[in-house]
Formats: C-alpha cells, sequence, structure tokens
C-alpha cells in the first residue's frame, strides 16, 4: 500500500521533469543547416582529392614535374607530364590529371611530394552524371581558383 | 407560407451548423497537421515543414491533395463492404458532438438537456470504426491494432465518464451551455483539481495518442488498425483524430475550464468563442507536447494505470463530491 502512494507520486514527479526538458528543447535554437542554401565551413583536416598548392610569394605552383607521385600511385590515377622550355630552369608542368574514379585517397603522393606542392582540398559535393566528370584536370583548376 | 415562414429560419440553422461544422473538422485537421509537425520539429531541435510556402504554411494543403489523389488499395482478402465502410463509420460521427459544443452563449447548434450524452455517445462509436476497420483488413497488424484499442477504450472510458459525472453532481444537469455557465466564479479545474487530472489522463487515451497510441504503434505493428488503409480512407481516419482531439478539448474546456468565460470583449455573447477555442487549443498543445515527450506505454503497464489507479481514484473523487454536494 506504502509504493502504491510512493510510485504514483515518483512517477508523477517523473512525468513533469520529462515536460520540462521537452519544453526547454523547444525554445532553444534550431541545429538543422538547410545544406543547399546554407553550407557549414569544412574543416581544413578533410582529406578530399589532391590539389595544386598555390605559392603565397610566386602565386603559380611549386610543382617541379618529377613525376614521383604519379610513379608513387597504388592505383596510377595521376598523369604529369613537363617539357623543357627555352630560358626556364627545370621542366615545366603542361599536364597534371587525376582520375578519380580510381583514387582510393591514400595521401602517398602527396606524402611523397619533393616540393611539398600537393596538398587535400576540400571539395565534398561530389556527384557527376558521367565517369569522366571525375577526371580532373588538377592544372586546369588551379587556374581557375584565382 | 406560414409554414415556410416557421421552417425557414430553422433551416438555415441546420444548413450553417453544417458547413461551420465541416469547416471546423477540416480547418482543425490543417491547423493541427501542421502545428503538430512543427512542435516535433522544434522539440527535436529541427524546424520541421519548411519548404512548401512560408516556413512551410501550405504543407498540409499539398499533403492533402496528394492523398486525394493517391489509389485507394483493398487487399484481396479483406471483407470489401466493411472495409470501405470503417473510415466513413470513423469520421461521420464526429459532425454531432460539434452541434452541442457552446463555443460561446449563442454560438451553439442547439442546446439540449442531454448534451453530454450526446457527445459521450457519438465519441464512442470511433471504437466501433477502428474495431470494423482492423477486422476487415485481414491483416494480423491490423487486427492487434484493433483489439488493443478496444482493450484500452473500454478501460479509460470507465475513469472519463465518472470523473465527468463528478461535474454532472454538482450542476445538476447534462446540458454543456448550464455546465458551462455554472463556473462563473470559479473554474472547475480548481474545485475538482483530481477529475480534471482524471479526465485529461483518459482524454489521452481516448483519442489513440501518444503516449497511449498502442493501437497504431508503429515499432510493433507496423501502423496498427489503419496499416491497409491508403489515400482518402486513411487521411479520413486522420481527420477523425483530429475531430476527436478538438471534441475531447472542447469537453474539457466546458467541463473544467468555465466554458467560453474570459476576460470581456465586445459582443461577448459570440466573441466569447475567442477564449474558448484559446483554451481548447492551449490543450491540444499540451496533447502535442506530451506526445512527443513521454515514450510508449507497454499494454499491461497502461491497463494497470486505468484500473489501479484511474478508476479507483476516480471513484474516491465522485464519493467525496457527492457527499460534500448533499453537505452544501
Amino acid at each position: 500500500m506504502k509504493s502504491y502512494f510512493s510510485e504514483l507520486i515518483t512517477g508523477g514527479w517523473s512525468l513533469i521533469l520529462g515536460l520540462k526538458v521537452t519544453i526547454k528543447a523547444m525554445f532553444s535554437p534550431i541545429v538543422t543547416v538547410q545544406y543547399p542554401r546554407e553550407k557549414i565551413e569544412i574543416t581544413p583536416n578533410y582529406r578530399g582529392h589532391i590539389d595544386l598548392v598555390k605559392d603565397a610569394e610566386t602565386g603559380a605552383h611549386k610543382c617541379i614535374s618529377c613525376g614521383s607521385c604519379m610513379r608513387e600511385c597504388p592505383s596510377g590515377c595521376i598523369v604529369v607530364e613537363g617539357e623543357k622550355r627555352e630560358g626556364v630552369k627545370g621542366k615545366v608542368l603542361t599536364v597534371f590529371t587525376l582520375d578519380f574514379t580510381k583514387c582510393s585517397l591514400c595521401g602517398a603522393c602527396v606524402e611523397v611530394c619533393p616540393t611539398k606542392a600537393l596538398d587535400y582540398s576540400n571539395e565534398y559535393e561530389l556527384a557527376g552524371y558521367a565517369r569522366s566528370d571525375f577526371h580532373y584536370d588538377i592544372l586546369k583548376r588551379l587556374e581557375e581558383r584565382e | 407560407m406560414e409554414i415556410l415562414h416557421s421552417i425557414l429560419p430553422e433551416l438555415i440553422r441546420i444548413i450553417v451548423c453544417a458547413v461551420c461544422g465541416a469547416v471546423i473538422v477540416f480547418g482543425n485537421a490543417l491547423v493541427m497537421g501542421y502545428a503538430e509537425r512543427k512542435l516535433a520539429g522544434h522539440i527535436m531541435l529541427r524546424p520541421g515543414p519548411m519548404e512548401v510556402g512560408f516556413h512551410g504554411v501550405l504543407q498540409l494543403i499539398i499533403d492533402g491533395l496528394k492523398l486525394m489523389g493517391k489509389q485507394l488499395v483493398v487487399p484481396q482478402q479483406a471483407n470489401k463492404p466493411l472495409y470501405m465502410l470503417a473510415p466513413i463509420l470513423s469520421f461521420a460521427p464526429v459532425f454531432v458532438p460539434l452541434l452541442v459544443i457552446p463555443f460561446s452563449d449563442k454560438l451553439q447548434g442547439f442546446d439540449i438537456n442531454i448534451g453530454l450524452l450526446i457527445i459521450l455517445a457519438f465519441a464512442s462509436i470511433n471504437v466501433l470504426a477502428i474495431l470494423v476497420g482492423g477486422w476487415s483488413s485481414n491483416n494480423k497488424y491490423s487486427l492487434f491494432g484493433a483489439f488493443r484499442s478496444v482493450a484500452q477504450n473500454v478501460a479509460y472510458e470507465i475513469p472519463m465518464l465518472i470523473s465527468l459525472l463528478a461535474v454532472v453532481f454538482m450542476t445538476n444537469t447534462f446540458s454543456l451551455k448550464e455546465i458551462a455557465a455554472a463556473q462563473s466564479p470559479v473554474w472547475f479545474v480548481i474545485v475538482q483539481p483530481v477529475a480534471f487530472l482524471i479526465y485529461i489522463v483518459a482524454m489521452v487515451a481516448e483519442t489513440n495518442r501518444a503516449p497511449f497510441d498502442l493501437p497504431e504503434a508503429e515499432s510493433e505493428l507496423t501502423a496498427g488498425f489503419h496499416t491497409e488503409y491508403s489515400g482518402m480512407a486513411f487521411s479520413l481516419f486522420m481527420l477523425a483524430e483530429y475531430a476527436n482531439m478538438f471534441i475531447v478539448c472542447s469537453v474539457a474546456t466546458v467541463f473544467f475550464l468555465g466554458g467560453s468565460s474570459g476576460i470581456p470583449l465586445p459582443y461577448f455573447e459570440y466573441s466569447g468563442a475567442v477564449w474558448f477555442l484559446v483554451k481548447v487549443y492551449a490543450l491540444m498543445f499540451f496533447l502535442v507536447w506530451i506526445r512527443w515527450t513521454y515514450p510508449r506505454t507497454r499494454f499491461d503497464q497502461l491497463m494497470n494505470f486505468c484500473w489501479k489507479y484511474m478508476i479507483p481514484f476516480s471513484l474516491v473523487n465522485l464519493l467525496i463530491t457527492v457527499v460534500m454536494v448533499k453537505l452544501i
């Protein structure tokens, strides 16, 4: 008989506490982000596909067309080509493409780069209509990134 | 011509009442459907419907159109006449109680001295509709939902009636208008707090809403008694549920919250309806609030709570009320 009333009182009190929790939640700010219209700043640690780093001093990339990344890549998805030009020291980068359909985002290319010319991008909206949409021209991306 | 003069005002009254009843049923479903989803969202720190119209206000209209456009699927093994009858049986009786509810001193379909009995009689037809729907669907989920609904509604009707009876003993009338008028100095929620609490719990159980939504417990019974219903048949069940919410909240307002009494407004015989609706929607807000707060009760807990707590308490409350009425 004693537990009959004590259960009623403790149970009733817990119900009131529950109502307090939800009414507080009702008036606290909404955490939803309306995604296509609003975007959250992505963390700099995000490992997207690779991109050429822009040198702060010269404004150009630091790639010396050595081809280490191309050789290191386990999936063989990077193509780097360079050519000798008159009056320019070393090779000039002419082609740098990434076949993202094969890339496993291992980051070996970034690790191996002697001049630290490669870095991970913050690209995360990666939907496309065709396989060819994922053959990125990294050099062109750098030029477009003005 | 004589006859026409005597019939015409009454005829106009009938038409106006019918139209107003339909407006209340559909308007209430629109408002509550939107409010329920919006409040559910805000309780979970989400915005709720946002896409259709400003902050999603047109969402329910779009949903209604969608439901109207959908095919009515009748299961092959179902009992077709009963299957089609159930949604109508659920939806049609909700209009009658609306006629006897006094929205203000003069805004009432018709005042009869058995108003309460009419409301309770027509409200309990809904149980029959659920049973018919669940039975004729020929689906074990539906059948379980229907059985649960019957057990639950039969159990909770008793404390509901007894708690209302305590008020009836005090006012000595079944007419809703006179009950509302009897609380001009103090509302009965202050005189009869236990009866009010019991009524609120029983009303949640009667409308089959969370935490007592066992007839449609989606985690166990997919959708309970309306598992097999689609399109307009399903939306008739939903309309009836929201209309029933409105009716039980109106009864609570009339019996415990002083009906249309409130701060005087101009033309109070009519504008008292504003206060009436404010109180009704405050109660409805409470119903939504508890729905998104409490988890669903287990079935034995539900039954234990009714037979061990609600019925003894309401009986003791009734006994005390009777003795006090006799003494005073």
